[in-house]
C-alpha cells in the first residue's frame, strides 16, 4: 500500500497484527479488542503508520456479569474521517492497562478519571490519583456494584415512590439521613484526613527534578476553589520559582455531580434534561451532542425541518457561548466587566430566542430522539431572522472594534500561552484551543453530522497558538455561525418535527455508539452502552474542556501567574462540563 | 410614611422644618441603610451563577437595589449567594468562607442544588442543600431561577433585614458567634458534629457484618 492509501484508508487491524486483534463482534459493537499486552505497540503503530493522531476519548466500561473491565478508546485522524475505536478487555479483580500517556500525553487526566471512577490501574501513569472525588474516598462509584448513599433500586423508573400513597424522601431510607454512607466499623476520630499531602508531594517531585545538587525554594501558591479568575469552582495549585511558575496542577471535582452514574439509573429521555446542566452555556449542543448518540442506536433520522432547526440552535448557542468566552478572557485580562456586559446583552436576546422555543432561558431540554419537543413558531423565527441578518453582524463588529487592536488586549495575548500544533495534537486539544493553533480541524467538516454538509463555511483557524488566536479564532467563528445561520434560516423547510410518534420510554437496542459534535468548546461526545434495557448500561461523556485542561499545565510553565488566569479564560472551561 | 403614621406622629415638629427634618427610629434609618447597600460575594458555583451574572448584568441590573459590588473576599461581603450544586469536595470550603465573612451575614440559596440537592440529589457527591451545614435566610427555587425570581429573593432578603432590631441582633450580643464547624472529607463527608452518630452507625453495620457472615458460615 502506498503511504497515503495507509494515511487514508481505514486500517483492518485484525488482518495486520492477525495475533495481537480480533474485531468486537458483540451485536452492536464496532472496533476491535486489542491484547492488553500488544496495546502500546498497536496504539503506536495506529499513531505513527495509520496518522491516527488524536487520542479523542479514554473511558471504561464495568461488564459485570462477565466478570470484565473494558477501556475504550476513540481515536481520529486530524486531517478528518471518521472515529476509530478500540479496547481493552482485563478482569475486574486484577484491571491493570497500560498506560498511554507516553504515546498521546492527552490521556492524562483521562486515565485518572476511569481509575478514580472505575478502579482500572494504568501501568506507567506519571501521576495516578483521584481526580474527581477526593483521596481516601471509599470505592470507585461507577462499578456496578457499588451503590451511593441513597440508592433505592439499580434502574428507573423506581417501583414506588408513593408507598401507600405518602411520599418517601431519599432520607428515609439512610440510616445517617443525610446523603453519605461510611464503611462497616470505621471511627472518624482515628481518620488521618490526606489534606492535599498527595498533590503537594507531586509537585515537589518536579523541583527536585529540576534542581538535584542544589537546595532551593519554591512557593506552593493555590489559586482557588473560589477565585474571582477562575470560572467557577477550578482550582489550580501552582509551584513558583519568584513569580515563574515551575509546574502547575490544575485541581478538579468541585462540581462532580455524578452525572454519569446517574444517568446509569435514568431511562435514556430521563438524561436528556441532565445533558443542559453539563455545559451550562451551551445547553443546546449538548442536547444535539446526546440525541446524535442515542439516535444512531435506534436507527432513527429526525425529519428536514427539525434538522434545520437543530443546526439554528447549535450555532445560536455557539455564539453565545463565545461572547462569554471572549467577555470573561477580557474580565481575566483585568478589564472588569464591561466586555462581559456586551456580551451578556447579546445573550440575553439569543436566551429570549430559546425561551420562545423551549420555554426556558438556560437549560432548554428541546431535542428528542428522532426530533424536537417543540415547533419553533413563525414569531420565533422571525426574531431569529432579525436578530442574526441585523444585530448580530454588528455586535460582533463592535467587539472587534474596541478590543481585537486594543494595546492592552495585544500585550497581554500575543505570544502568551503558546501551544505549537504537534503539542496541541498530543494533548488531545479540541475545539478552538486546537485550531488557533493551526490544525484546520472541525467535526463538522471532519466528519459531517446532521446537515452540515450541506452549507458553506470556513474553519477559523489561528497560526501561533496563543491567547490571542484563540481569541481571534472565536470571533471569526462567530462570524461562520452568523453565515450558517443565514443559509439555515433562508432555507427551513414547513413540515414535521419528529419522526414518529413522541414517547417516554424509546426502545434503544443493544449496542454501543459514540455520538459527537463540534460544540462551542471542542469536540463533545457521547458515548453509550445499551443492552436493550430501557437504561444505559454505560454513558459517558466526552468533555471538551476537561480534556482541553490537559494543556493548561504546558502552556504555562515558564509563565508568570498574571498569565495564567489568562491562559485559563482563554482555554474556556465550564466547570459542570469539567466536573461533570 | 402612610397618612395612618403620620397622624400618629408622637413629635411636634415645627411646621418651617417640616421639609428638613426626618424623625424616625434607629432600627429603621439602621436597616434602611444596611438593606440597601448589600454587598454580595463574587462566589458562583453552578449552573445558577450564570444567572447571578446575568442579574447582575444590564438587563435586570440588581445595582438598581444596592447591590452591585460583588466582592471576592467573604471578609468584605454581606450576603452568600450560594449559586449552584453543593459538592462534598467544595463545602469545607464554603463552611470556611462562611465562617470568615463578618457578622451581619446573610446567606441565599439559590437554585434547587442549594435548597436541597435538586436533579443531582441522588449523586453520591452531592450534599442535600447547603443547610445542612450553614444557616441559610431566603430559599429560591428553580433550576436554574431566572433573573426575576433571584432579584425576588433579594428583596424578600432586604425586608427580612428591614424587620431586625438593633437591641435583640446577634451580632451586637456579648457573647461571640461560634464558628460553624469545618466538614472533614474521609471515606465520605463527616459532619464533626456528628461524630458519635458515625461511630455508632457503622459499629451496628460491622456488628449486622458479622452476623451475616456467621449465617452463613453455618
Amino acid at each position: 500500500m502506498s503511504d497515503l492509501q495507509t494515511q487514508t484508508l481505514v486500517p483492518q487491524l485484525d488482518t495486520i497484527f492477525p495475533d495481537w486483534v480480533r474485531p468486537d463482534d458483540r451485536a452492536g459493537y464496532q472496533g476491535y479488542i486489542v491484547e492488553t499486552e500488544h496495546l502500546l505497540a498497536v496504539a503506536k503503530a495506529l499513531r505513527d503508520t495509520y496518522g491516527y493522531d488524536l487520542l479523542s476519548s479514554v473511558t471504561g466500561v464495568d461488564y459485570l456479569p462477565e466478570g470484565k473491565l473494558e477501556v475504550v478508546y476513540h481515536v481520529f485522524r486530524t486531517t478528518g474521517g471518521p472515529i476509530f475505536v478500540y479496547k481493552v478487555q482485563v478482569p475486574r479483580d486484577n484491571p491493570v492497562v497500560p498506560s498511554l500517556v507516553p504515546l498521546y500525553p492527552g490521556a492524562e487526566l483521562q486515565e485518572r478519571e476511569a481509575y478514580d471512577l472505575l478502579g482500572i490501574r494504568f501501568e506507567g501513569h506519571p501521576d495516578l490519583r483521584r481526580i474527581l472525588t477526593w483521596e481516601g474516598f471509599a470505592g470507585h462509584p461507577l462499578r456496578k456494584d457499588w451503590h451511593e448513599p441513597y440508592f433505592e433500586e439499580e434502574a428507573k423508573p423506581y417501583k414506588s415512590r408513593w408507598p401507600e400513597g405518602q411520599v418517601r424522601r431519599a432520607e428515609d431510607l439512610n440510616p445517617f439521613a443525610d446523603n453519605v454512607d461510611y464503611p462497616a466499623g470505621f471511627d472518624p476520630e482515628s481518620l488521618v484526613p490526606d489534606a492535599d499531602d498527595t498533590l503537594y508531594k507531586t509537585l515537589f517531585r518536579v523541583q527536585q527534578a529540576q534542581h538535584p545538587e542544589i537546595k532551593t525554594d519554591a512557593i506552593v501558591v493555590n489559586l482557588g476553589p473560589q477565585h474571582p479568575s477562575t470560572h467557577g469552582v477550578f482550582r489550580m495549585v501552582a509551584l513558583l520559582e519568584g513569580e515563574k511558575i515551575l509546574d502547575l496542577k490544575p485541581v478538579m471535582g468541585y462540581l462532580h455531580r455524578n452525572h454519569e452514574k446517574i444517568a446509569e439509573r435514568n431511562t435514556f429521555l430521563q438524561n436528556m434534561p441532565f445533558t443542559d446542566r453539563l455545559d451550562y452555556i451551551a445547553s443546546m449542543s449538548n442536547n444535539f451532542a446526546y440525541a446524535l448518540a442515542v439516535e444512531k442506536l435506534m436507527g432513527v433520522q429526525p425529519p428536514e425541518r427539525a434538522e434545520y432547526i437543530r443546526v439554528i440552535m447549535a450555532e445560536l448557542t455557539r455564539i453565545v457561548s463565545h461572547f462569554i468566552a471572549v467577555g470573561f478572557l477580557l474580565n481575566d485580562l483585568g478589564a472588569f466587566f464591561t466586555p462581559s456586559l456586551y456580551g451578556i446583552k447579546e445573550r440575553e436576546l439569543i436566551v429570549d430566542i430559546f425561551e420562545m422555543v423551549s420555554g426556558s432561558r438556560m437549560m432548554c431540554n428541546y431535542f428528542r430522539f428522532g426530533g424536537l419537543a417543540r415547533d419553533m413558531s413563525p414569531e420565533a423565527v422571525q426574531k431569529t431572522k432579525e436578530l442574526v441578518n441585523d444585530r448580530l453582524p454588528r455586535k460582533i463588529d463592535e467587539f472587534d472594534r474596541y478590543l481585537t487592536e486594543n494595546e492592552i488586549v495585544r500585550q497581554r495575548c500575543e505570544g502568551v500561552g503558546v501551544l505549537t500544533p504537534e503539542d496541541a495534537i498530543a494533548l488531545s486539544a479540541t475545539g478552538p484551543v486546537l485550531r488557533a493553533s493551526g490544525v484546520p480541524y472541525d467535526v463538522r467538516r471532519a466528519e459531517p453530522y446532521s446537515i452540515y454538509d450541506r452549507f458553506d463555511f470556513d474553519v477559523a483557524y489561528g497560526l501561533h497558538g496563543d491567547i490571542y488566536d484563540r481569541y481571534l479564532v472565536r470571533m471569526e467563528e462567530m462570524r461562520q455561525s452568523v453565515r450558517i445561520l443565514k443559509q439555515a434560516l433562508r432555507d427551513l423547510p414547513e413540515g414535521p418535527i419528529m419522526t414518529g410518534k413522541p414517547a417516554y420510554q424509546v426502545r434503544v437496542p443493544a449496542g454501543e455508539s459514540y455520538g459527537r459534535v463540534e460544540g462551542p468548546k471542542g469536540e463533545l461526545g457521547f458515548y453509550l452502552v445499551s443492552n436493550g434495557k430501557p437504561n444505559p448500561w454505560r454513558y459517558h461523556v466526552r468533555a471538551p474542556t476537561f480534556i482541553n485542561l490537559t494543556s493548561l499545565a504546558p502552556m504555562s510553565r515558564g509563565g508568570k501567574v498574571a498569565d495564567v488566569v489568562a491562559i485559563l479564560g482563554s482555554i474556556d472551561i465550564v466547570l459542570g462540563e469539567v466536573d461533570r | 410614611m402612610s397618612e395612618q403614621e403620620r397622624r400618629t406622629e408622637p413629635y411636634e415638629i415645627p411646621e418651617e422644618m417640616k421639609s428638613q427634618v426626618a424623625v424616625t427610629t434607629l432600627d429603621k434609618i439602621y436597616n434602611w441603610g444596611r438593606s440597601n447597600s448589600v454587598w454580595p460575594m463574587m462566589f458562583g458555583l453552578a449552573c445558577c451563577a450564570i444567572e447571578m451574572i446575568a442579574t447582575a448584568a444590564s438587563r435586570y441590573d440588581f445595582s438598581r437595589f444596592g447591590m452591585e459590588v460583588m466582592r471576592p473576599s467573604p471578609r468584605q461581603a454581606d450576603v452568600m449567594i450560594v449559586s449552584g450544586t453543593v459538592t462534598k469536595k467544595m463545602i469545607p470550603t464554603i463552611v470556611r468562607l462562611y465562617n470568615q465573612m463578618p457578622e451581619p451575614k446573610y446567606v441565599i440559596a439559590m437554585g434547587a442544588c442549594a435548597c436541597g440537592g435538586g436533579p443531582f440529589k441522588e449523586g453520591y457527591t452531592v450534599v442535600s442543600g447547603v443547610d445542612r451545614f450553614i444557616p441559610v435566610d431566603v430559599y429560591i427555587v428553580g433550576c436554574p431561577p431566572t433573573p426575576q425570581s433571584l432579584l425576588n429573593g433579594l428583596i424578600t432578603l432586604q425586608k427580612k433585614m428591614e424587620q431586625e432590631s438593633i437591641a435583640t441582633s446577634r451580632w451586637y450580643s456579648k457573647a461571640p458567634s461560634q464558628p460553624i464547624p469545618i466538614p472533614v472529607l474521609g471515606p465520605d463527608l463527616m459532619d464533626p458534629r456528628k461524630f458519635d452518630l458515625i461511630r455508632q452507625q457503622s459499629a451496628a453495620k460491622k456488628a449486622a457484618q458479622t452476623a451475616d457472615g456467621e449465617v452463613e458460615n453455618e
